[in-house]
């Protein structure tokens, strides 16, 4: 059997060879809108310093699955996940978890762009202070930083004190990119980042993702099947709450396993 | 295979798949005319067709090329889409060459019949080695109608025979030209249109090669016949 596709249906026997260290692990994850059951014993890595993106038609589950990763549902009564999400040693869905520790830890850009209704550089310093004591001066430093990372320093520098909410769509997202990176996350969770953004936007903000694997580990949410071909290193195909497809992206989508996944990948659904 | 949600995909994967069935029938017409050019058959119009023909498999060639930029310009195809029509490209490729030696053996054969013994004796071992790749083609291009990767296999099997009929052909010509030197000019022409017979067979291997290729999803070019019935065997 191929190694570098995976399939985590349990009758199926397979070894889950990881050829790096998985930074999430998810193990018989259960999901629950009151009554109404979303996700259906997921189990997959998320591997350190890689770009996961998880695909599929709507209501199979994605958005919830990457809203378990920092714990995103326990803003909503009724709302509740079984099983375990491994990070850095604890099962973040159990109950002692500090929730702010891990979206500091596990931050989120979302579709909509949500810059806070500040200034440039508050958007950053915000989240920041909440963590860290800084000095203005290493305040000043690690704004730089995380803007330079999200390659919008060079068109912001000047103007730091305006309103985040005055820059384009595309500038917005990548300020968004920046306020979750300004924190020293491990992990950052992109769901549909670009579905609101121009062709432009969407490259520039794709190549940044390439950049931050780098430093950061990624999943990303897209209905958009090139995007996840171009940008990530592994996919997941769910539907309808389950898992069907996990492997390499190179792989999966030249020669997926799965038939659903290849009628999905080519058009052919529904 | 399912239909996709743009029926217009469908269809110009449609066309394309036709295309090269059109284009593969035109050129087993072409190879048609050089086997019975090869026979002691009178030619009638068949030679006069043979350059009306290579027109019409250059333009297809040509089309079909231009048809498969298009798809994957507008409709970033994946998996077996993507694997389809990167076979067509390299099949069509195939089709053109063998329509080419098909023609160079047509006109070799109807310009030299007849003109010496020698030739019209080892005319009917090259029409038998012609007979068997106008066979491979023709299984080839059944097996690629079909996407039977099975079907492939055999047409794969079948190139060790032509390479064997023509090193014989090859062996004999030798013993000729050894015995009696003005056999040389009329043997090397027997020559030619034997190789060009065991370009025919190779180029129907490639086009079996890419149907396993599109069915299995594996580049099978460079192994063996062995190693590719395996390959096939499996899920």
């Amino acid at each position: 059997m191929n190694d570098a596709t995976l399939v985590a249906r349990p009758e199926v026997t397979h070894q889950i060879r990881s050829r790096t260290e998985p930074k999430m692990a998810i193990r018989g994850l259960d999901f629950f809108y009151g009554g109404f059951q979303a996700l259906k014993n997921i189990n997959l890595d998320v591997l350190d310093k890689r770009v996961t993106a998880f695909i599929g038609p709507s209501g199979c589950g994605k958005s919830t699955l990457l809203r378990v990763l920092n714990r995103m549902y326990s803003l909503y009564p009724g709302q509740r996940a079984t099983g375990e999400v491994l990070f850095a040693g604890q099962n973040i869905v159990g109950s002692k978890v500090d929730l702010n520790l891990l979206r500091a830890k596990v931050g989120m850009v979302f579709q909509k762009p949500t810059p806070f209704p500040m200034s440039i550089y508050d958007n950053i310093a915000f989240g920041v202070s909440l963590y860290e004591r800084l000095t203005p001066r290493a305040m000043d430093e690690r704004v730089e930083w995380a803007l330079s990372k999200a390659a919008l320093w060079r068109e912001v520098k000047d103007k730091l004190k305006q309103s985040g909410m005055a820059l384009s769509g595309g500038q917005q997202q990548r300020l968004c990119i920046a306020r979750a990176v300004a924190v020293h996350p491990e992990v950052v969770l992109f769901d549909e980042p670009t579905s609101a953004l121009d062709p432009i936007s969407t490259a520039k903000i794709e190549e940044l993702i390439a950049e931050l694997k780098h430093d950061y580990t990624i999943a990303i949410v897209t209905h958009n099947m090139q995007q996840a071909a171009r940008v990530s290193d592994f996919t997941a195909y769910m539907y309808l709450g389950e898992l069907v497809e996990y492997g390499e992206t190179d792989q999966l989508f030249l020669r997926p396993r799965e038939k659903a996944t290849e009628d999905y990948i080519t058009g052919r659904f529904g | 295979m399912g239909e996709h949600t743009y029926k217009e995909f469908d269809n110009e994967l449609e066309a394309i798949r036709s295309g090269v069935l059109n284009m593969g029938g035109q050129v087993e017409q072409q190879l048609q005319r050089a086997i019975a050019a090869l026979s002691d058959e009178t030619p009638g119009e068949s030679i006069d067709d043979v350059g009306a023909t290579e027109l019409l498999i250059n333009a297809a060639q040509i089309t079909i090329d231009q048809q498969c930029t298009q798809i994957i310009a507008k409709r970033q195809p994946t998996a077996i889409d993507l694997r389809t029509i990167l076979t067509v490209t390299k099949i069509i490729n195939d089709l053109e060459r063998i329509g080419d030696e098909a023609k160079k053996i047509a006109y070799k054969a109807a310009a030299t019949r007849g003109s010496n013994q020698l030739t019209r004796v080892r005319y009917l071992d090259v029409s038998r080695a012609a007979n068997q790749a106008r066979g491979m083609l023709e299984m080839a291009l059944d097996a690629f109608a079909r996407l039977d990767a099975s079907a492939a296999a055999d047409v794969i099997d079948r190139d060790g025979e032509i390479d064997a009929m023509f090193h014989s052909i090859m062996r004999q010509l030798i013993s000729y030209m050894m015995e009696d030197p003005r056999t040389i000019t009329p043997a090397l022409e027997i020559v030619f249109i034997a190789k060009s017979i065991e370009r025919i067979g190779d180029h129907a291997k490639n086009i079996a090669e890419s149907v396993v290729q599109v069915v299995k999803g594996k580049d099978v070019r460079h192994a063996t016949a062995e190693q590719i019935r395996a390959e096939v065997a499996q899920r």
